[in-house]
């Protein structure tokens, strides 16, 4: 097994190595209503990639196909270079698979998520727990350093809905950081929060991306999205109307399309 | 304390429901336990029957969900004692001619195992209906996370559908619970020998029928208050992590 596994390795050409996701020509319909129309992007190990777009333009059916939270209805899927198995159909072949990529891709949701029947701390090491299998003491361990470093150690007993939205969220990433995530999806992560408690979020993101972890981020925050995407992805209508570094596509936007974008989210 | 019985012209009542005989307070005794066996096991045996029932009808496939659309209503819409009625004899009945055909003689069915079967059916059209509306209750956020967690669907449901569904399901669980308690005394018409059946012979033997019934119904009380008390604490522990509604001040 571990022979075949290293001469796997050594078959994938370098750039295939440094690629935490990749997607290619990805179709999702809802019934009759076509919201994903063949988008095709790749995350090397790293990335940060911001994904921007108008209301409606596939954003999250764009993050929730990579996990399969949506079916695809075609496409092809990578995530560290294993190929999600898909039926003509598009729905997975192996359940099991899609589980294990799953715990690869630490979500962090618009509406936070957290488990309300249980306290930050229990939030924390429940997958680590229970669906990686990490013995109980040390999943615990870590799990307070990682909410120390939200600024949530004080607040490990504490039930999500006595928290405020920040708080939740960050708690929700600190979720998402223990089971040691490859890529982080952030959908939308403070679309939700009141204008005050945008920045604690903001703040613990922006110190994800500095220490290289790969990211996938759903955002209205340009200013944001500009500052920390190495790689930013303009969403229109089900397509990838336009892409390239934060500094071009703000700076310089080509397509007329997106240069309404711009002026409307301002 | 026996010149206030005599007083209250209670001293024979109290003779009556002594618990050794000739006291008929022991009978009476045994006929709770009998029912609260019965009420237990069916309760359990309806929750079961409920958590499948209602995974069913929520996740099921055209047929599963058919059949059990079936299996609810008519359980809810016969009247209980017709329905015990059938399934005792009707589930008695089968047994024995399976038995009898396949070459075993005539089974003795248990009194306690019968009601829990027939009783256990009933509650579980009735559970099915709570928990699926609970289960419905419960954020589908909730779920999506333990899903994007890679979390396989069979822990998705002991970890956060159960656990997180347990506030909604509590109330109408408790009712389900108090009814199982009280429809053991339907049992007495296939002469199974619960408390009310015990009641109805100690008050035909001894013609005190106010005291035994009021005897009876008092024991009748002291379950539903002892399970309120229960219930009340399980439902607390299920809404852990949930303010209340009063706000914190209480
Ligand atoms: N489960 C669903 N069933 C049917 N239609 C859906 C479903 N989910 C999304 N859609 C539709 O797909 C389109 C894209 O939705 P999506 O949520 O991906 O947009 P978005 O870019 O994330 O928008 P927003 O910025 O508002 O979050 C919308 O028209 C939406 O109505
Ligand atoms: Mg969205």
């Amino acid at each position: 097994m571990a022979v075949s596994d290293s001469a796997a390795k050594e078959i994938q050409a370098p750039d295939e190595q440094s690629e935490a996701i990749r997607v290619t020509d990805l179709h999702k319909s809802f019934g009759s209503l076509e919201v994903l129309k063949g988008v095709s992007l790749t995350a090397h190990k790293g990335d940060v990639v911001a994904i921007i777009g108008g209301s409606g333009s596939g954003k999250s059916t764009f993050l929730r196909c990579i996990n399969f939270l949506e079916t695809p209805t075609s496409g092809q899927i990578v995530v560290n270079g294993e190929e999600i198995l898909m039926r003509a159909d598009g729905t997975p072949v192996k359940r099991r698979q899609i589980e294990r990529v799953r715990t690869r891709l630490g979500m962090v949701f618009q509406a936070f998520n957290l488990w309300t029947h249980r306290t930050l701390l229990e939030n924390v090491i429940e997958v680590p727990i229970h669906v990686l299998k990490v013995p109980r003491a040390e999943a615990i361990e870590k799990a307070k350093i990682l909410l120390d470093r939200v600024g949530l150690g004080d607040k490990a007993d504490t039930f999500p809905s006595y928290l405020s939205g920040g708080q939740q969220q960050r708690a929700a990433i600190a979720r998402a950081l223990a089971v040691d995530p490859s890529v982080m999806l952030f959908d939308e992560p403070t679309s939700a929060l009141d204008p005050e408690l945008v920045g604690e979020v903001l703040t613990v993101i922006r110190d994800l991306a500095a220490e290289g972890r790969t990211m996938l981020l759903v955002t209205h925050e340009m200013k944001f999205a500009r500052e920390v995407a190495t790689h930013v992805v303009y969403l229109f209508e089900g397509c990838i109307e336009e892409q390239g570094p934060p500094a071009e596509l703000f700076g310089n936007p080509k397509s007329a399309r997106l240069q309404q974008f711009l002026q409307t989210v301002g | 304390m026996e010149l206030i019985l005599e007083t209250l012209g209670l001293a024979r009542s109290a003779e009556l429901l002594a618990l050794n005989p000739p006291g008929w307070g022991g009978n009476l005794l045994r006929g709770l336990a009998n029912s609260l066996q019965i009420a237990f096991g069916a309760f359990g045996f309806g929750l079961v029957i409920g958590l499948f029932g209602a995974s069913g009808k929520l996740y099921g496939g055209v047929v599963v969900r058919d059949l059990l659309a079936i299996y609810t209503t008519v359980i809810r819409a016969v009247p209980e004692l017709v329905l015990i009625l059938i399934l005792y004899y009707v589930g008695t009945d089968l047994i024995n001619q399976v038995s009898q055909a396949m070459g075993y003689g005539r089974v003795e069915i248990s009194g306690v195992v019968a009601g829990i079967w027939v009783l256990g059916i009933v509650q579980g059209a009735y559970a099915t209906e709570v928990l699926r509306g609970a289960i419905q209750a419960v954020p589908k956020g909730q779920i999506e996370a333990a899903r994007a967690y890679g979390m396989p669907p069979t822990m998705i449901m002991r970890r956060v559908t159960i656990p997180a569904m347990m506030s909604f399901a509590t109330p109408g669980l408790a009712n389900l619970w108090l009814i199982a308690t009280k429809d053991t005394a339907l049992l007495a018409i296939v002469g199974f020998s619960e408390l009310t059946l015990e009641t109805r012979q100690a008050a035909a033997s001894t013609r005190a029928y106010f005291t035994f019934f009021l005897a009876a119904g008092a024991l009748y009380m002291m379950v539903t208050l002892f399970s309120g008390a229960i219930f009340a604490r399980i439902e607390k522990w299920a809404r852990r992590g949930q303010p209340s509604l009063r706000g914190t001040s209480k």
